[in-house]
């Protein structure tokens, strides 16, 4: 089997972000970027399905700016065999990433493709769903365990109300939970030899895939912020305040 | 043209977040529809018609609907569509996973998440795990969009008398197939609706700890939360993580016990009324949200504030 994961690049999650003074977006200059953490699980399982013998190629694919390619050199010194990036400036949305990836998985053929369940910085949770209806392909969203079964995949699932499992077909897509595995940390040695690894640089223009926003951003504004609260000196306070001042108990 | 509502139901019964989603669409336009997909879903189907806000429902009934697979539903409200200008449902992991199918097919850009509406083309949503609100205008024909329910009141749920309409079902995507679904029973609130939420982080060290909140949700009527690292560790269960990529709640009041308080925790409790933090580091960021923050630790805390709440008099359900 071949899987192609798809890794994005955001805002790195430990950031506390800023909204632009003129309503624009957020402040991303000088900010740490990481791979979006959900990426990093759905890498990690493509590789251990790989080791575990049940894969033989993995391949990561970004979608992006010039740095997003950081994204897809991370994942090759965890164990991608080789790299994509598809190369775009701009605002991008979920709708125009799935149709891009459309195009990779109709050139690359891969068996899977996993991904994030959501990205961090949109949070749209949309692009494995919509790129599974594009290929007309089975999904299995949010996964927590996957296990390998010929040519089919057994998937949990975490849904609001507990846990589901289904079955899916090969070919199929997989959106990944954090707790699906630990990604492991890159040594050293891997850091270096994913250097020689090929990452193959694709114009989405070459694509003929329309990717200009269906959607405007009017403005992007700071969350209210709460009234800052007090310190109580112990429970018996705290108890008295809950019931006679905020009258919640 | 109407909007369409998709109900969460579990067969039996509507699931309560249909009615906040009810609200939302009926913010959208007046002229609300709804389609019901299941098997033997006759009575929740009855019970959509009931809801004031809904002019219409649509019923479709197929052994290929028990279990809500997105693959299944989707083809069915992509053909639906043609006759409606919006698609709404719930920004819960029923509606996160089967919106985006449906919008990739109407080749329609997906707002999810929306906390307002605006107008029936611009939406408030929050991005960077609440950190930000976006205001957004969508410019496609037809409109995909999912709604936080915690952000929308239900709406009525008696006087309306719809007409139901039997819709022909689509056929069964055989690729994809249900084994089971693992649900956690409990006689205590929902998560997502419940007044008081008592929840339990890293801090709590193990599982069987988690048994003095336990003690103390009891006492008050809540439902049981916790964060990701609880989660992760195994102390409780998946269903119970409130945060950005777990459940969004907002209730009178939220206790947070030995959590610190990461941005992606926040993100699904810091709208709550009152937020109450028990930690043992002061410096913990939770402290920046809470009206009422106790620098303790919390297995001393939580047996005085058991003891405490058993002096009450009264204590509000």
């Amino acid at each position: 089997m071949k899987i192609l994961v798809a890794v994005k690049r955001v805002i790195d999650y430990n950031v506390q972000i800023r909204v632009k003074d003129d309503g624009t977006g957020v402040v991303t200059d000088n900010v740490k970027m990481s791979t979006n953490p959900p990426d990093d699980n759905a890498i990690e399982e493509a590789v251990k399905i790989k080791e575990a013998g049940n894969a033989t190629e993995v391949v990561a694919v970004t979608v992006g700016e010039e740095k997003a390619q950081e994204t897809v050199r991370k994942a090759l010194a965890v164990g991608a065999d080789r790299g994509i990036h598809v190369k775009v400036d701009g605002i991008l949305e979920p709708l125009a990433v799935s149709k891009i990836l459309q195009k990779i998985v109709d050139k690359e053929k891969p068996d899977l493709v996993f991904m994030g369940k959501q990205a961090i910085d949109d949070d749209c949770n949309q692009t494995g769903q919509m790129l599974s209806a594009l290929l007309n392909w089975p999904q299995a969203t949010f996964a927590s365990k996957i296990d390998v079964k010929d040519n089919k995949l057994e998937v949990t699932r975490e849904i609001d109300e507990g846990l589901e499992t289904i079955e899916i077909n090969v070919p199929a897509i997989v959106t990944c939970d954090l707790r699906l595995n630990e990604p492991r940390y890159a040594s050293l040695p891997n850091i270096m030899k994913a250097k020689k690894k090929p990452i193959e640089e694709i114009a989405a223009s070459d694509l003929g895939v329309d990717v200009s926003p269906r959607l405007e951003q009017l403005k992007v504004e700071e969350p209210p912020k709460r009234k800052a609260g007090i310190k109580v000196a112990n429970v018996a306070e705290l108890v008295q305040k809950l019931k006679n001042e905020a009258k919640v108990i | 043209m109407a909007v369409l509502l998709i109900a969460e139901h579990n067969n039996k019964e509507l699931r309560p977040f249909t009615l906040n989603a009810a609200t939302a669409a009926s913010q959208i336009d007046s002229d609300v529809h709804a389609v019901i997909i299941g098997q033997n879903s006759a009575d929740a189907a009855k019970q959509l018609s009931e809801l004031p806000v809904v002019k219409k429902v649509l019923s479709v009934e197929g052994a290929h609907y028990e279990n809500f697979t997105a693959e299944n539903f989707a083809p069915v409200i992509v053909k639906l569509a043609e006759n409606y200008s919006h698609i709404v449902c719930s920004a819960n992991t029923f509606g996160k996973n089967l919106m985006p199918r449906i919008a990739a097919h109407l080749d329609t850009s997906q707002v999810s998440d929306i906390i307002n509406v605006i107008s029936p083309d611009t939406f408030l949503r929050p991005i960077y795990a609440g950190n930000a609100f976006a205001t957004i205008k969508s410019n496609d024909a037809k409109k995909c969009v999912t709604i936080r329910p915690t952000s929308f009141d239900p709406c009525e749920s008696t006087g309306g008398s719809a007409p139901i309409e039997k819709i022909d079902a689509s056929e069964e995507f055989s690729n994809t197939k249900f084994i089971k679904r693992e649900e956690i029973k409990s006689d205590r609130p929902e998560l997502g609706t419940a007044r008081i939420v008592v929840s339990g982080g890293r801090g709590m060290q193990s599982g069987d700890n988690f048994k003095l909140i336990t003690e103390i949700a009891d006492k008050l009527g809540a439902a049981i939360g916790a964060s990701r690292a609880a989660v992760d560790a195994g102390y409780i269960s998946n269903d119970h993580q409130v945060g950005q990529t777990g459940k969004v709640v907002v209730p009178d009041l939220y206790i947070a016990v030995g959590i610190s308080g990461a941005i992606q925790h926040l993100a699904g409790m810091k709208e709550s009324k009152v937020i109450v933090a028990i930690n043992k580091d002061g410096e913990a960021p939770i402290f920046s949200v809470a009206d009422y923050g106790l620098e303790a630790d919390l297995f001393e805390a939580l047996p005085q504030f058991m003891e405490e709440l058993n002096k009450l008099n009264t204590i509000q359900k």
